[in-house]
């Protein structure tokens, strides 16, 4: 099953390839940001920038890939590839990459692309890494065997346990395959002079890639949209229980902008996981992310690291989210959050600015 | 309609340290996980992997089958699914299994699967909470050559040779029909994991791997040599059987560390700091002064 039957193509170009996700004519975000990084990554290695796209009717969004900085896609158009089965794309990838050996292949990190990546790695038997918040190019020595390994994807996410971010390699083996997260990496504008060549390649399916059949669809459409608020106001365990946290719902409403949650705070039950801030949550930069009773392990700072203005508020000098914060407040969230939500009650109510009102309140008592 | 054979099901499971509560020096040198500083539980989401097979065999009957790989001490949670209902469990230990990276872990599990009489099910929690990769579920599936349901929430018919569940994802659910045998990856809301049965656990406590034999001797004493006890487990079908790399016929090159195409290239300690950062005091006069400087700022407002 893992021999390479495929022929492999005599070409010295190298190629970084995307791993293009679809839905309803619409590319999904993360597909374009990463072809937005592949283009980036391309250019500084001199590698060719492939999507890799599997659908039916896809000319389009073909096109709309190479707009966003690709040299060539990949089309694989047949009705059994209309919808994502982990099974029929699979297997398009694994022949394509079998064939044309890409030095990297970058997959979204959603349900989809965790679906899809480590089935193909597995039949590649190459390396994968999930959810890097960052990707760069280097080199790595290997002391037992003397010998330096020249440009490799350094792989780069928040490892285990909260302080810590691991540089993962994949010296020996190809291609260096690795998932992100929708938001992380920035998503280039879209360029309709940009022109590019579409190859079709032809799915040569086997029976056993029929064996799931999806039944039924259901897409609940999401009210929550942290990755476009301008304002996230979000939880963490030092809030102290579900009343307290309805605080932040507030203060997020006057703010006109979302509320979010740490890990801590949906494994507590005081909000839906769809809230969820961080590596394993929704990657997001607002222009003012408040942080409450939040401590910032690592992989909740990679999700939120990037907001223009950052307030933490905990009762513990130490908690690591200080360190990145713009504004500490060393306070109870109970009783910080009133304070922040009386404050901008009363600027929407008065005339003059309520802060100077509540400073010359001060120095008259 | 309700198939009428039973169902065979086995359960991959992991012992993870508590990432929730975290002490001490967790990193080893070479980037790999020192699990000795940290408490191990039962990966959550494995629970609920086993609690799906458990129903499963309620509803069909047939067998559950659990395997873990790690250390000798993961024979720990192998006991805890015998406690809950799991009818023979297999401990995957080897020091050859060390530094496993997924792909290296996928095909260790392939052989271990492969290794038992029959199966028609292979269930996992959707990602383990020390690495939260989601990758050994549908990497196994893949070398098993088997179709995955990943983020499988309900089971909601097993006939015909065919298994109808729900697939949850972000963006909503999905009803798919798929052939047996397959791998199933199962998420945290797809059940509640039923608890230890204080009955099995009575029959059941003294489950011991080899290694632990001279554990459990210092609390009973009455068994004077490892092959008293190990006679008296094997009588009472108590032995946890251990696999080695040699019994699953494992290639050297593909396990452990040799046989993970990922290696760490180096672990740095974060050290964050924001550019400009101001202490604001938790007084209605500070957090208003702090308030006016982000709408001065256009912040806010």
């Amino acid at each position: 099953m893992n021999t390479s039957s495929g022929r492999r193509e005599m070409t010295e170009q190298k190629s970084i390839w995307v791993f293009i996700e679809h839905t309803d004519d619409h590319i999904a975000d993360v597909s374009l940001e990463l072809t937005g990084k592949a283009r980036e990554l391309g250019d500084h290695l001199g590698y060719e920038v492939v999507g890799l796209l599997c659908g039916h009717n896809a000319d389009a969004l073909a096109q709309d890939v190479i707009h966003h900085g690709a040299d060539r896609v990949l089309l694989a158009d047949h009705p059994e590839l209309a919808l994502y089965r982990t099974l029929p794309y699979a297997r398009v990838a694994i022949a394509e990459a079998r064939r044309r050996q890409p030095e990297i292949f970058l997959v979204g990190g959603t349900p989809n692309g965790r679906d899809f990546a480590p089935r193909v790695a597995s039949a590649l038997r190459c390396g994968l890494t999930a959810d890097c918040t960052d990707l760069q190019i280097g080199d790595y020595y290997v002391k037992k065997e003397d010998k330096t390994y020249k440009d490799l994807l350094y792989q780069i996410r928040p490892a285990f346990g909260g302080n810590l971010i691991a540089t993962i390699v994949n010296p020996r083996t190809r291609p260096q395959m690795a998932t992100v997260r929708e938001g992380v990496m920035r998503r280039p504008a879209a360029d309709a002079s940009r022109t590019g060549v579409v190859e079709k390649v032809t799915p040569a399916f086997e029976p056993g890639d029929f064996a799931l059949e999806v039944l039924s669809h259901q897409v609940r459409k999401s009210t929550i949209k942290l990755k476009d608020a301008p304002v996230i106001v979000a939880g963490g365990a030092g809030v102290d229980g579900p009343e307290e946290f309805a605080l932040l719902r507030d203060l997020a409403n006057l703010l006109g902008g979302e509320v979010g949650a740490s890990r801590a705070a949906v494994d507590a039950g005081y909000i839906d996981r769809a809230h969820q801030v961080g590596q394993t949550g929704t990657t997001v930069r607002p222009r003012l992310y408040i942080a409450a009773g939040i401590s910032g392990a690592i992989q909740h700072r990679a999700g939120m690291d990037q907001s223009s203005k950052i307030i933490a508020i905990n009762t513990d000098p130490n908690a690591p989210m200080f360190q990145i914060a713009h504004y500490r407040i060393v306070g109870d969230v109970g009783e910080v959050l009133p304070m922040i939500i009386k404050t901008l009650r009363e600027r929407s109510l008065g005339e003059s600015d309520a802060a100077e009102r509540t400073v010359d309140q001060g120095d008259a008592e | 309609m309700t198939e009428a054979r039973p169902i065979h099901s086995v359960v991959l499971v992991k012992q993870v340290p508590d990432t929730h509560n975290l002490t001490g020096e967790v990193m080893t040198k070479d980037g790999t996980m020192n699990r000795g500083a940290l408490p191990a539980i039962f990966n959550p989401e494995d629970l609920n992997a086993l609690e799906m097979a458990l129903e499963i065999k309620g509803r069909h009957g047939g067998t559950v089958t659990v395997i873990t790989m790690g250390p000798p001490k993961a024979a720990n949670i192998l006991r805890e699914s015998l406690f809950r209902g799991a009818d023979k469990v297999v401990l995957l230990t080897d020091r050859k299994f060390a530094g496993a990276d997924t792909l290296a872990t996928s095909y260790a599990l392939q052989l271990a699967v492969q290794k038992l009489d029959h199966f028609d099910l292979v269930l996992a929690g959707r990602q383990a909470i020390d690495g939260d990769t989601a990758q050994v579920g549908p990497q196994t599936a893949e070398k098993l050559g088997i179709p995955q349901i990943t983020y499988a929430e309900q089971i909601i018919d097993i006939a015909d040779g065919k298994i109808t569940a729900q697939r949850a994802l972000d963006s909503g659910s999905e009803i798919v029909r798929c052939t047996l045998p397959c791998l199933l990856t199962v998420v945290g809301s797809a059940n509640t994991p039923r608890p230890a049965s204080v009955r099995r656990q009575m029959a059941r406590k003294l489950s011991a791997a080899p290694g632990e034999y001279a554990a459990i001797r210092k609390e009973w004493p009455e068994f004077e040599t490892d092959e008293a006890l190990e006679a008296y487990l094997t009588e009472h079908d108590l032995k946890i059987p251990v696999w080695t790399a040699d019994d699953i016929g494992a290639t050297e090159g593909s396990i452990g560390l040799a046989g993970s195409p990922t290696q760490v290239h180096k672990i740095n300690f974060v050290v964050l700091e924001s550019t400009e950062s101001k202490t604001i005091s938790p007084t209605p006069e500070a957090i208003a002064a702090m308030v006016a400087e982000l709408v001065h700022e256009y912040i806010v407002g």
